[in-house]
């Protein structure tokens, strides 16, 4: 394998968990609902995935555990926001604070213990093909399930009627509830997809990219993963490319620290956080960007009057 | 049957002050939960969390000196967040706080008397509030959302924090270690009582002024304005982008100095990790002091309980101390719950209310 | 669909409806009955329970009891989707669009089944042109004038062809002609076989369009009766169940004062994605008379509001002079101690924090005004107590304390506090966005003869208003702002509806109008 095909191999990896929760967040958010708790739930979905991996050896009860385990964490957000009608912004914080002291307590004794890895397909004929073989084709599940659902979200938002409900929700909660649609289970319905998807993403670093559990592993992807969201103007397309651009970068650190060009390491992992506020600058200063595309709802409780 | 919300005419009182009583009466029974789960027998595993902590001086001593940081920080954020500006990132100002005050006894150790202690309070303050300030600006020039640039500094800062201890601010007489030197005499905050250290004065300063800045002057005026009805703000002729600002500084600053006051009168050093996530766990603080300075400091002490329970039963029942930060997210959950009976009071809807 | 069969039953009839809010009884035993053909008006005040009952009826609230028969047969309306089944439809007053959404996915959205995009088009485009509202499926919403969008919920309601249409304050929005054009619509919908049920208090409308009529006061029916029978005085009288004072207007002095307020080619960008441009605004406000503004909602007044109050400043100097004073890059507080004060046209939100007490409302607008409520940024609130109190009491603000929340008064007594706040500091010049939108008729009625008698008294008045009734009965002179161009003001005599309402619709805009 050379250099390049290496390089490759590693970008992908590292975007895959990037995707995943950001696409799962896109959907939440274009329902109207700011869920800040995608540290959190990917947190646990890496602590269950590894546990379950390691309690039946068997890595698709990990990748199973690890979206029940997103969706079972985000259920008292929803309940909150929802039902209670609470701030957004603080309960999404609550959940990340959540997940990070659960999954720490719950993994401890996980802590140096062996982990199972996801296998990676073999598809017959296409992944001998020279170079693209190696690099494209030689994956694990997750990381075809991240661009299956990326064309999924895409289809479902923009191309069904279910979706186009979703996202009039999202713009206009008052006007969607007055024709009579459920903003709340819709809402709740949303939430839950996104924990999943959050789950998942946890479970993809836990299962694949470093079969293990060590505490706050997710180190801060899903806080990247919600910025991606505002990143790519909540286009599902945009997410794809946002998540192998963040991924490249997180990569690259770690190149340039194996190739020792005497820059500091922690320079080079502070990297992708420092990207993602310039990025994030970058997009918001076209206010007419941001403001027209994003939901107008989001954030906003809704209590119906009855 | 099932239960609608109903919003109240006006805010209850009554559930103003019950709330956060409610909310740590629900999580002091989740814990219990959690730790019969664990395999332990709840009312021990809750004495020893709860209660034993308080129960001799050294212990008090030790509350005091974790509420200090959590105090300070929690009513900094408290103010923030009344003016709906959503500081996330306390924890990094905390960090870049503690090593500006730091530069005097590593940079220049010589100079150690007061006025070095005061230069170190300042250069903390300065230094919190600036790493505060960034996210201010690029909100307000570029329009950058402030949760997630103030979140982000926090890495950039933990990680500058690791780089100068192990590289240039190291000990060289420290074995390689990465630590700083050790500070002494006027380096360090004089101690009161025991551990407890002339920050708990500060913190305790810092709740009264920015309860009487609240309370009576125009700027605490404009916080309560500009965070519940941004238009009205603009009315009174308040300006949104100083607002963030002003926001970002204070609680900037105060976490800055949460920062020095814990690595100069607790720790004595710089070493790569100063705070156990003071900067997050001040959120919760903030919340459950009902966004309120005074309410900060109840809080912080409850708080800083769930740090020192978690040491003990550590110690005592070999409890992982990990069950601290489960246990203070659960309790931010049940505040905001508790809360909704603030602005809301439930109604029994019958099934034929029908479906929306 | 047949035509009125005089000897069938009502099409819609409403037997005893009560709906309570915890303790406001919103709809208290109401009851009425529309027949097909009928075009019916449901007559009453802000806050009389018209919207409760319509809503009830469209199956977004449920009463507490009583029931609706639709041609004769109980049913039970369990929600929108339900109403629209049965075939009823609604047309909102605030409107339930998508903005960022094309006209077409925002019909479809109303559509109990989903239907083929070019099919539903094609549907669109002849419901359009048989009822005389033409609409292009694929525009964004965003991009529509208000008008524009009234069309696109009627559309709406129409392509479910409902048997009943409710319609709340439909013409609020429109010009006097593009009300003429609705009525034409609604004649011919009615004389399909639709029961009509339409809201309003446009009386002299109602009287010309409908030929039944329920007016509820305080949740309760009132009365039941035939408007063409009536005169605008006693409906009024039925709504409000007392007579209104009439508003004196007495003659402006022979000499007019100064100018205290002077735009000289005020032009300014817009301020946001779905903002209005201001273009060249000139106008002077002359000591002693009150101007009004009319204009069609989003026309550019809520834009005007926050450039005249300072909200927003100029992009240059020697656009706006309050006194002769260039107040042109000054915020609103410098505005205010020019002698200015502001009155916004949402009370909740933007005239006062919601939340806040009544005399921390009162240091809202007048913290720095130079009447030493602040000293050393220290607020006194002993003073603003008194101030409060003060304002209480000389403005009749009834229920009202000042320890109570702002928004725990009703419209008429917050707008009159409102009001009582800004002319306690005897404002030499005093700006109003909609003085009386949603309030009551007597709180409307001594609005209106504040603004009168401060103008005789010396200060300059400029409102802002929707209502062209209002500003007959208050303006001196009239200046027409569309599209954020503002028409030269003329004196109140010389114009009428007619002109006012073509001047609405953009007739005086010059070449860039044309373009």
């Amino acid at each position: 394998m050379t250099m390049l095909q290496a390089v490759l191999l590693t970008i992908i990896t590292a975007s895959t968990p990037l995707l995943l929760a950001a696409v799962g967040e896109l959907v939440v958010e274009r329902a109207g609902v700011l869920n800040l708790g995608v540290e959190g739930m990917m947190a646990a979905g890496a602590m269950a995935a590894f546990a379950a991996g390691h309690y039946t050896g068997n890595p698709w009860a990990g990748v199973l555990a690890g979206a029940l385990a997103g969706m079972i964490m985000v259920l008292p957000f929803a309940f909150l926001t929802q039902t209670l009608a609470t701030n957004q912004v603080a309960t999404g914080l609550a959940l990340t604070l959540l997940g990070l002291g659960l999954s720490g307590l719950l993994g401890e004794s996980f802590v140096g213990q062996p982990g199972v890895r996801l296998p990676r397909l073999h598809v017959p004929g296409l992944s001998d093909i020279p170079f693209i073989g190696p690099v494209v084709f030689s994956h694990d599940i997750l990381v075809y399930a991240s661009f299956a659902l990326v064309a999924a979200v895409a289809w479902f938002l923009f191309g069904t009627r279910a979706g186009l409900i979703l996202r009039a929700i999202g713009v206009n909660h008052a006007a969607a509830h007055a024709l009579g649609y459920p903003v709340i289970k819709v809402r709740y319905a949303a939430i839950l997809f996104g924990g999943a998807l959050a789950g998942l993403a946890g479970a993809y670093l836990s299962l694949s990219y470093t079969p293990q559990w060590i505490e706050n592993m997710t180190a801060g992807r899903g806080w990247i993963a919600l910025a991606l969201v505002v990143f790519a103007t909540w286009r599902p397309l945009r997410v794809l490319g946002g998540a192998y651009l963040f991924g490249a970068v997180w990569i690259m650190g770690l190149y340039v620290q194996a190739a020792g060009f005497g820059v500091p390491s922690q320079l080079l992992t502070a990297l992708p956080y420092i990207v993602t506020i310039v990025a994030l600058v970058i997009i918001s200063r076209n206010r007419t960007l941001t403001l027209t595309n994003t939901p107008a709802s989001i954030g906003i409780p809704f209590v119906p009057d009855r | 049957m099932i239960f609608v919300l109903e919003k109240r005419e006006a805010p209850s009182p009554l559930w103003r002050w019950l709330s956060p009583l409610l909310a740590i009466a629900l999580a002091v029974l989740a814990g219990a939960v959690m730790f019969a789960i664990l395999g332990h027998d709840p009312a021990a595993a809750l004495y020893v969390y709860f209660i034993e902590p308080l129960t001799s001086a050294w212990s008090i001593e030790e509350l005091i000196v974790k509420a200090t940081p959590l105090v300070m920080t929690g009513a900094g954020l408290a103010m923030a967040y009344r003016a709906n500006v959503w500081n996330i990132g306390a924890e990094g100002q905390l960090i870049m706080g503690a090593l500006a005050g730091s530069m005097i006894p590593i940079l220049t150790p010589g100079w150690n008397d007061p006025l070095a202690l005061l230069a170190m309070l300042i250069l903390a303050a300065a230094g919190g509030a600036l790493w505060g300030w960034i996210p201010a600006v690029l909100k307000n020039r570029f329009n950058a959302n402030e949760i997630l640039t103030s979140l982000m500094l926090v890495y950039v800062a933990q990680l500058f924090l690791d780089w100068l201890v192990r590289g240039p601010w190291r000990d060289p007489k420290g074995f390689n270690f990465p630590k700083s030197v050790t500070f002494e005499g006027w380096h360090v905050l004089p101690a009161i009582s025991g551990r407890v250290h002339l920050g708990a004065i500060l913190a305790l300063l810092a709740v009264l002024i920015l309860w009487w800045m609240l309370a009576r002057m125009t700027y605490g005026f404009s916080v309560r304005v500009m965070g519940s009805a941004p238009r009205a703000g603009l009315f009174a002729g308040f300006s949104a982008q100083k607002t963030t600002t002003a926001a970002f500084l204070l609680s900037g600053a105060l976490a800055g100095l949460a920062g020095i006051s814990e690595v100069s009168g607790s720790i004595g050093q710089l070493q790569p990790s100063i705070s156990p996530g003071y900067g997050f766990t001040a959120i919760i603080v903030a919340f459950l002091g009902r966004l309120s300075p005074l309410g900060a400091l109840f809080a912080g002490l409850l708080l800083a309980l769930t740090y020192l329970g978690g040491e003990s039963a550590q110690l005592a029942l070999n409890i992982s101390d990990k069950v601290a930060q489960a246990f203070q997210g659960i309790l931010l959950f049940f505040i905001l719950a508790s809360d909704t009976l603030v602005n809301y009071r439930f109604r029994r809807a019958a099934s034929r209310e029908g479906r929306t | 669909m047949k035509a009125p069969d005089e000897t069938s039953a009502p099409l819609l009839q409403v037997r005893g409806i009560t709906r309570r809010f915890g303790a406001l009884v919103a709809n208290d035993d109401v009851s009425l009955s529309v027949k097909a053909g009928e075009i019916h008006a449901l007559l009453g005040e802000n806050g009389a329970g018209k919207s409760t009952l319509v809503k009830i009826i469209y199956g977004a609230l449920q009463p507490d009891s009583g029931e609706i028969l639709l041609a004769g047969e109980p049913v039970r309306i369990a929600s929108p989707a339900a109403a629209r089944e049965m075939g009823i439809g609604m047309v909102f007053q605030h409107f339930s669009l998508f903005e960022p959404f094309t006209v077409a996915e925002n019909i479809r959205l109303a559509l109990a089944a989903d239907e083929d995009k070019a099919a539903l088009d094609q549907r669109i485009r002849e419901v359009s042109r048989q009822y005389g509202l033409p609409l292009d499926p694929g525009a964004l919403v965003a991009d529509l004038s208000v008008g524009e969008r009234q069309r696109v919920e009627i559309v709406r309601c129409l392509l479910a062809d409902p048997r009943i249409i409710i319609l709340d304050e439909p013409t609020s929005v429109l010009t006097p002609q593009e009300a003429g054009e609705l009525f034409v619509t609604l004649r011919k919908l009615a004389d399909e076989g639709r029961a009509i049920i339409y809201i309003s208090h446009r009386l002299e409308e109602v009287r010309a369009l409908c030929a039944s009529a329920t007016i509820l006061r305080h949740g309760k029916v009132v009365d039941s009766l035939d408007p063409r029978r009536e005169t605008a005085a006693s409906l009024a009288r039925l709504m409000v169940g007392a007579d209104i004072h009439d508003v004196h207007a007495a003659p402006p002095p022979d000499m007019l004062g100064a100018p205290l307020l002077h735009l000289r080619d005020l032009t300014l960008p817009p301020d946001g994605p779905f903002g209005v441009p201001l273009y060249g605004i000139s106008l002077n406000v002359r000591a002693g008379e009150v101007v009004a503004i009319a204009g069609v909602a989003g026309n550019g007044q809520r834009e005007l509001f926050r450039a005249l109050s300072g909200e927003r400043l100029a992009q240059g100097n020697g656009v706006i002079f309050i006194r002769g004073e260039d107040v042109s890059r000054k915020g609103i507080n410098a505005r205010r101690r020019a002698g200015a004060a502001f009155a916004p046209e949402e009370r909740l939100g933007h005239a006062c924090v919601p939340l806040m007490t009544l005399s921390e409302n009162i240091v809202l607008s007048r913290h720095a005004t130079g009447e030493g409520l602040v000293r050393r940024g220290v607020i006194d609130y002993g003073k603003a107590r008194e101030i409060c109190d003060r304002v209480i009491r000389a403005n009749d603000v009834r229920g009202a304390d000042a320890g109570k929340a702002a928004a725990a008064l009703s419209g008429g007594n917050l707008q009159k506090f409102i009001m009582g706040r800004e002319l306690d500091r005897k404002p030499a010049l005093f700006i109003v966005n909609q003085p009386t939108w949603g309030v009551d008729a007597g709180a409307a009625a001594l609005i209106r003869q504040q603004l009168i008698d401060l103008a005789r008294a010396g200060s300059a008045v400029l409102v802002i208003s929707q209502d062209l009734d209002e500003i007959f009965e208050i303006a001196d002179r009239i200046a027409v702002i569309s599209r954020g161009e503002l028409s030269a003001a003329q004196p109140a005599g010389e114009l009428d509806r007619e002109k006012i309402g073509l001047l609405m619709a953009g007739a005086h805009e010059t070449a860039r109008g044309a373009a």
